[in-house]
């Protein structure tokens, strides 16, 4: 049986201001995996790390962030602030012995569809190649 | 203030994965501003101990509570809230923290959620260093309030060692010699002549070798 994997994505607000304005609804259409949840935020720079690992508690097998390229976020260092709680979860993955590549950080810039898309498309192929969440018994 | 750093998530995982409800008691005082063991960090040891204990097929129950302090016994009774409802505490607090709930629970569970490092700063945003070795025989007077007890890595009291370069620290060159700081800071104060004072040699009697000390004020006891 193959793996549909359960995908949470974080999105700034304004990184993915096109995508997240179509509610989903275009982006199915140009290929945007539907086992992709959107969850979007006022910038990525919101996120905490108890939110991302909440993520993994409630059955994601996978986990990424969208934020502002490096340099240019909309509220100046929220995009840097996300990486590094990114990174934060990598390395509790890592203390589980979980793969850290079930979580990801995409720094996109703002507007562009098609690199959104392929984002998610290159995150569902990561997980599916990783298989279920050790967490939701796939560990193996 | 008390510095610390969360022990390894397996450790931890290891301590308490026998017991099925965990209270994760942080503390609102030194751990929480070095972004150890306050409110933010006792929420994520908690998903990840939940997480770890679910990868291993196991499951458990987090309470998650912070006590203004863990070293004061008027805080620790703000426990009793949560009698009852836990099989184990893991203590995000300092070391003290931890052996105050020991003392004052004589029948609860405590383990320890991180590790007690030392007394410093925040030098820089994320950024601790060791300031004060809690020796009990302060000689900062002398040295123009730079520690060479804790900022020497040979605590030397009559420095420099001489294997020093560059004002960095021969066994870590990342650090600063502390004793050249303590030089540059006294002929700045025009102190310098302060440093052909030989200091005698240290009794460490008052740091602590002998078991563990008290300080008792007696216009505060009742």
């Amino acid at each position: 049986m193959s793996f549909n994997p359960n995908i949470q994505a974080y999105c700034c607000h304004y990184t993915s201001q096109q995508s997240c304005s179509e509610n989903g609804g275009g982006l199915l259409e140009d290929g945007f995996p539907a086992n992709i949840t959107i969850n979007r935020l006022p910038c990525s720079g919101k996120l905490q790390v108890s939110t991302l690992l909440q993520a993994f508690e409630d059955g994601a097998d996978g986990v990424y962030v969208v934020g502002c390229p490096k340099d240019s976020c909309h509220n100046v260092m929220g995009s840097q602030r996300a990486a590094k709680k990114v990174l934060a979860v990598k390395s509790a993955l890592n203390e589980l012995n979980v793969e850290p590549d079930r979580i990801e950080m995409f720094h996109l810039e703002r507007g562009l569809h098609p690199e959104f898309i392929k984002a998610a498309i290159q995150m569902d192929a990561q997980i599916k190649k990783l298989g279920p969440s050790p967490f939701n018994g796939g560990g193996k | 203030m008390i510095v610390a750093k969360r022990k390894p998530v397996a450790e931890i995982v290891e301590m308490v994965k026998e017991f099925k409800r965990v209270l994760v008691l942080g503390c609102r005082g030194c751990v929480s501003v070095c972004s150890a063991g306050g409110e933010r960090e006792v929420e994520i040891l908690a998903s990840l101990l939940r997480l770890g204990c679910k990868k291993e097929g196991k499951e458990i129950n987090t309470i998650c509570a912070t006590l203004v302090r863990q070293c004061d016994k008027e805080y620790i009774d703000a426990m009793d809230e949560w009698d009852g409802q836990y099989d184990a505490i893991v203590s995000m607090a300092c070391g003290v923290g931890v052996n105050f709930v020991a003392n004052l629970r004589p029948f609860a569970k405590v383990y320890p959620g991180v590790n007690t490092t030392f007394m410093g700063g925040s030098v820089d945003q994320g950024v601790w260093s060791e300031q004060c070795a809690g020796c009990g025989n302060c000689v900062l007077h002398h040295t123009g309030g730079l520690c060479p007890v804790a900022r020497c890595a040979k605590s030397l009291m009559n420095g420099p060692c001489g294997g020093s370069v560059g004002g960095r620290c021969e066994i870590h060159a990342d650090v600063p010699c502390i004793w050249q700081a303590i030089h540059d800071k006294l002929t700045q104060l025009d102190r310098q002549k302060e440093l052909l004072t030989i200091a005698p040699i240290r009794d460490w009697r008052s740091a602590g070798h002998g078991g563990p000390r008290t300080s008792v004020r007696d216009d505060l006891t009742l």
